[in-house]
């Protein structure tokens, strides 16, 4: 594997554009606008405070830089690099911004959450929504970027609000039957809106496009229940996990579990192959990254080379019990990824230090990236194989 | 008397002796003592026995006696000893009559008395036994009451202990609940505390908010502004449009339109995969039908009630089979037809399974001795084997095909192709050219030697020719010479004999031998001819023929010579015949006739001379 020269970053702002022939990255409030193939400089903007935050537009012609500390936002263009856009939020401060799918709007979340402010790149309007929801994951645009779901509380109850990205118009609004709702998401096929609530209570919701409830699931009471959740790319499967460590699938046909995948601490199962990273210089706890389902873990530090070699069976998976005493504890599932083709799902259970997943377009092979190691995977697909 | 005393007596001593064994231990009757005593003291013991009788009567007291005795037994009841007797002073005469009868009487309740005193005394000893059983039952049944007894109070002593601990097990168990309920009441109103609280704090935040928001909306913030440089075009290039109703109309609509695609998709979806399934359904009915038909000629002996649903479930299923596909509706009526159908087929397939397992078992166990049923290990060594030689056959065709390929696809110089063209014919083109060189070689000899066989031929007719001239002036000659016969008879006869033989030696031998040799002196003679003829010509057997002819002319020639006949027709004739027979000789083949000839000639020419007739 080639490595490049390193760059200078700041705040871990490093984004490629949607078509891929751009990297976009921030050094303290400068935006660098790079060649994918080269890593040529080819723009270099100048914003006027420390960027916080920054996205490119679905049409990767526009990078929206936003400055929390100042309210500011400003808009920069590839095409013409002289225009130029910056939206102040004032005392209204800002705590987050987005785009809208068009890559015509752009949505400030003031602070305090008081109001999201639509502001439209190509017409002088600005749309003000009221109230919306302070949690995790409180919009969520559907695929095609046709309707928007917006999670709102209104007197100690939630609602959620369906927005026709095209003019901004309000199409349902209509009341959720959780406690706290603390995410919302759409199915890729933009029909079903799932909507989970907190921690304290395992319970997912789906909805229909027009507002009607579909189903409820909730696979058991009083302990700490979901902790994230995510669609397969065809619309049919529905991937709950949860504090106690367990993935549970729904089907998109009846809304039932038809299956659900444990950690266990012991690998015993003889068709898992644990691949078991050795180093030449053995330092203090060695990982092991067993497939399938593939987890990993903490590697310590080490310039050393390391090989992976097949483990024996029964492997059992070194981890430090984390402190359950406290709120939000390291425990549970805590990220799900299907792969492309829907052939596999890759989770993430309890402390292990990877920080992210990503699968291959191809659905071939994965990538890992924990604080201090990266590690790519490749799966070898036996014909008809299921989810993992 | 006295005897009946002496018999009687140990027996009734010895009885005593046992009745009084006895009732020192049984209780008895005060009756029987009585009687037992009465008997005691009534009989007499055997010692004592004589004294005793002396005793009571001497012949001192013998009124006296007989008068006690009278005493007694009147009081018994027995009449009276004496006599009647009319006056009281006179002495009573002793009644032997009323004394014999009394004896009698009394011998009889003796033997009465005995009697019931055996019956008594088995009567007794029956009790006792009795007593004795009823003593050991007793004694028994007391022992079992006591260990029952002891066994009843330990199983009390155990129910007790157990409901003890059963009711400290409920008194656990209901601890346990209540805690539990007490936990979960705990929980539901730390729960209820909590978002409650929430709740609360929740209101006060938006308070906050309100006031807040009024704060920001009141400020009119100019700072609250976007500074665009130029405004920039829409995504899709189209105006911006005004929001109406219409619009909101639109919106709804394309909505609506959208969950009824999505909708109508996955009904799509679930429709193909439906018939799918329902295809591989009937598939499978049709096959497990196919599969058990050609069992149910076994089963039929049994007359199974399921072969027999089976077999009219076919002929159900293959009505059904058109109809469904006609109408291929999923209705409820056909759906579920059609899983009975398949569950009923599987019922008997699975139960011919398992009766084949269990032959398959029963063979196992018995060992294998059935024709029919292969034992696994021979069938999985065969198809090893078979398996085995697929491969080897594959990796030669293989090979095979590649060294064809080879052939085929290698690609050389033109010199090479031209050599190695035809490369596999070379060995049998140059077979046929060696062969094709002896062929022309024997034609070329077969050719010399016809030529050499016409070129002799020719000859011949040349020859023959000659020798036709030379008789025709002999026959002129001889003609002439006839004429003048006398003269010259012996030249004739020389003549022949020149023409039989050359030597005196061949004459001799022509002599000499048998006729049946001839032949072969003739062949002496013509030997000689022969040599001259085996100049001009190859050895042919026509000679011998000829010189055949030749004889016969000598022999007729000689016989004329002998008989001096002047028949000169007959060796004229004989000539001429032999003549005629060369000439016949002649007829034949040239070249045999052009050597006769010449050999004819010959032997003219050289034999004339010679003749020595004996």
């Amino acid at each position: 594997m080639n490595f490049s020269e390193v760059f200078k970053l700041s705040g871990l702002l490093s984004k490629f554009s949607p078509d891929g022939k751009y990297l976009a990255s921030c050094v303290q409030y400068r935006l660098v606008v790079r060649d994918v193939n080269t890593l040529q400089i080819l723009q270099l903007y100048t914003c006027l405070d420390q960027i916080q935050h920054i996205e490119w537009s679905a049409d990767s012609l526009f990078i929206l830089c936003a400055m929390y500390k100042r309210g500011l936002v400003q808009v920069w263009s590839l095409e013409q690099p002289d225009w130029h856009c910056k939206i102040d939020e004032g005392s209204a401060g800002l705590v987050a911004s987005c785009w809208s799918p068009d890559g015509r709007h752009i949505l400030n979340t003031t602070e305090f959450h008081l109001r999201i402010t639509v502001w439209s790149l190509c017409t002088k309007s600005v749309s003000y929504i009221k109230y919306p929801k302070a949690c995790q994951q409180g919009i969520t645009f559907t695929r095609d970027g046709r309707y928007m779901a917006l999670a709102e509380r209104r007197d100690c109850r939630d609602y959620i609000s369906i927005f026709v990205c095209s003019d901004w118009q309000l199409l349902r609004h209509f009341e959720t039957d959780t406690q706290d709702l603390v995410g919302i998401e759409w199915a890729p096929n933009g029909c079903v809106l799932a909507v989970w609530d907190t921690c304290l209570e395992y319970k997912i919701l789906l909805y229909s496009l027009d507002g009607r409830l579909l189903s409820t699931y909730s696979a058991y009471e009083w302990s700490l229940g979901v902790k994230s959740v995510t669609w397969s790319p065809s619309s049919q499967f529905l991937a709950i996990g949860s504090y106690d460590g367990k993935v549970r699938i729904l089907n998109h046909v009846t809304w039932k579990m038809i299956t659900e995948f444990g950690h266990p601490a012991t690998v015993s199962n003889p068709k898992i192959v644990v691949y078991k990273e050795a180093e030449k210089s053995p330092k203090l706890g060695l990982g092991a990254l067993p497939f399938p389902p593939p987890r990993a873990a903490a590697r310590p530090f080490s310039t050393t080379e390391t090989k992976y070699e097949i483990a024996s069976l029964p492997v059992s998976l070194q981890t430090l019990k984390p402190v359950t005493d406290r709120a939000n504890p390291r425990i549970g599932i805590g990220m799900l990824a299907f792969s492309p083709d829907n052939y596999f799902l890759a989770t993430r259970n309890g402390d292990f230090h990877v920080l992210s997943l990503c699968w291959h377009l191809s659905g071939d092979s994965l990538a890992l990236l924990s604080k201090d190691h990266f590690c790519l995977c490749f799966l070898e697909t036996e014909e008809g194989a299921g989810t993992a | 008397m006295g005897d009946w005393m002496t018999v009687t007596d140990p027996g009734l001593s010895s009885e005593s002796k046992n009745l009084s064994q006895y009732t020192s231990e049984t209780k008895m009757s005060p009756s029987s003592l009585y009687s037992h005593q009465v008997l005691c003291s009534s009989i007499p013991l055997s010692k004592n026995v004589h004294s005793f009788f002396s005793a009571f009567c001497t012949e001192e007291n013998i009124e006296q006696s007989i008068s006690y005795l009278d005493q007694e037994l009147t009081t018994f009841g027995f009449p009276s000893l004496y006599e009647e007797s009319e006056g009281k002073e006179e002495k009573r005469e002793l009644n032997i009559v009323a004394v014999l009868n009394c004896m009698n009487e009394l011998l009889v309740l003796q033997r009465k008395n005995l009697l019931a005193q055996e019956n008594v005394e088995t009567q007794n000893l029956k009790l006792g036994s009795d007593m004795d059983h009823l003593q050991s039952c007793y004694a028994k049944l007391k022992e079992q009451l006591e260990t029952s007894r002891r066994e009843m109070i330990g199983l009390q002593e155990r129910d007790r202990q157990l409901q003890c601990k059963n009711r400290n097990l409920h008194q656990l168990l209901k601890n346990e609940k209540d805690e539990v309920q007490k936990l979960q009441n705990i929980i539901a109103s730390r729960a209820t505390q909590y978002n409650h609280d929430m709740k609360r704090k929740e209101r006060e935040y938006n308070k906050l908010k309100e006031r807040l928001h009024q704060l920001v909306m009141n400020k009119k913030d100019k700072k609250i502004a976007m500074d665009i440089l130029n405004y920039v075009g829409r995504a899709d290039g189209k105006r911006g449009s005004w929001r109406t109703g219409k619009t909101e109309a639109r919106n709804e609509d394309e909505m609506y339109k959208i969950l009824l695609n999505d909708y109508e998709y996955r009904q799509k979806q679930i429709l193909m995969e439906n018939a799918e399934l329902k295809k591989v359904l009937q598939q499978m009915k049709k096959e497990m039908i196919s599969l058990l038909s050609p069992q149910k000629q076994k089963p039929r002996e049994r007359a199974d009630d399921s072969t027999g649903a089976g077999i009219s479930d076919v002929e159900d299923d293959a009505g059904e089979l058109n109809r469904e596909s006609i109408w291929d509706l999923s209705c409820e009526t056909v759906r579920e037809q059609l899983t009975n159908s398949i569950r009923k087929q599987w019922r008997i397939l699975k139960s011919h399974v398992e009766k084949l397992d269990n032959q398959v078992s029963k063979v196992h166990l018995e060992g294998f001795h059935d024709e029919d049923v292969i034992s696994r290990q021979d069938h999985e060594q065969e198809t090893e084997k078979l398996e085995l030689e697929i491969q080897q056959c594959k990796e030669m065709i293989k090979t095979q095909q590649q060294l064809l390929q080879q052939q085929l696809a290698t690609a050389c110089d033109d010199d090479t192709t031209s050599l190695l063209r035809d490369c596999y014919l070379l060995e049998e083109k140059e077979r046929l050219k060696e062969e094709w060189s002896l062929f022309k070689e024997q034609k070329k000899n077969f050719e010399r030697e016809r030529r050499s066989f016409t070129e002799a031929a020719i000859r011949l007719g040349l020859e023959r020719k000659a020798f036709e001239e030379e008789r025709a002036s002999w026959l002129k000659q001889q003609f002439l010479n006839m004429t003048t016969f006398d003269h010259q008879n012996s030249e004739n006869v020389k003549l022949f004999s020149a023409f039989s033989g050359s030597s005196d030696r061949d004459n001799l031998t022509v002599h000499s031998r048998p006729r049946q040799k001839k032949p072969h002196s003739v062949s002496n003679g013509s030997q000689v001819c022969t040599s001259k003829l085996t100049k001009s010509l190859p050895a042919s057997p026509s000679t011998s023929d000829f010189c055949q002819t030749r004889s016969c002319v000598s022999e007729h020639s000689l016989s004329n010579v002998l008989n001096i006949t002047p028949e000169e027709t007959k060796p004229h004739q004989v000539g001429r015949e032999c003549l005629n027979q060369t000439w016949s000789l002649a007829s034949r083949p040239g070249s045999q006739e052009g050597g006769c000839s010449g050999c004819s000639l010959a032997c003219t020419n050289s034999h004339v001379d010679k003749d020595d007739l004996p």
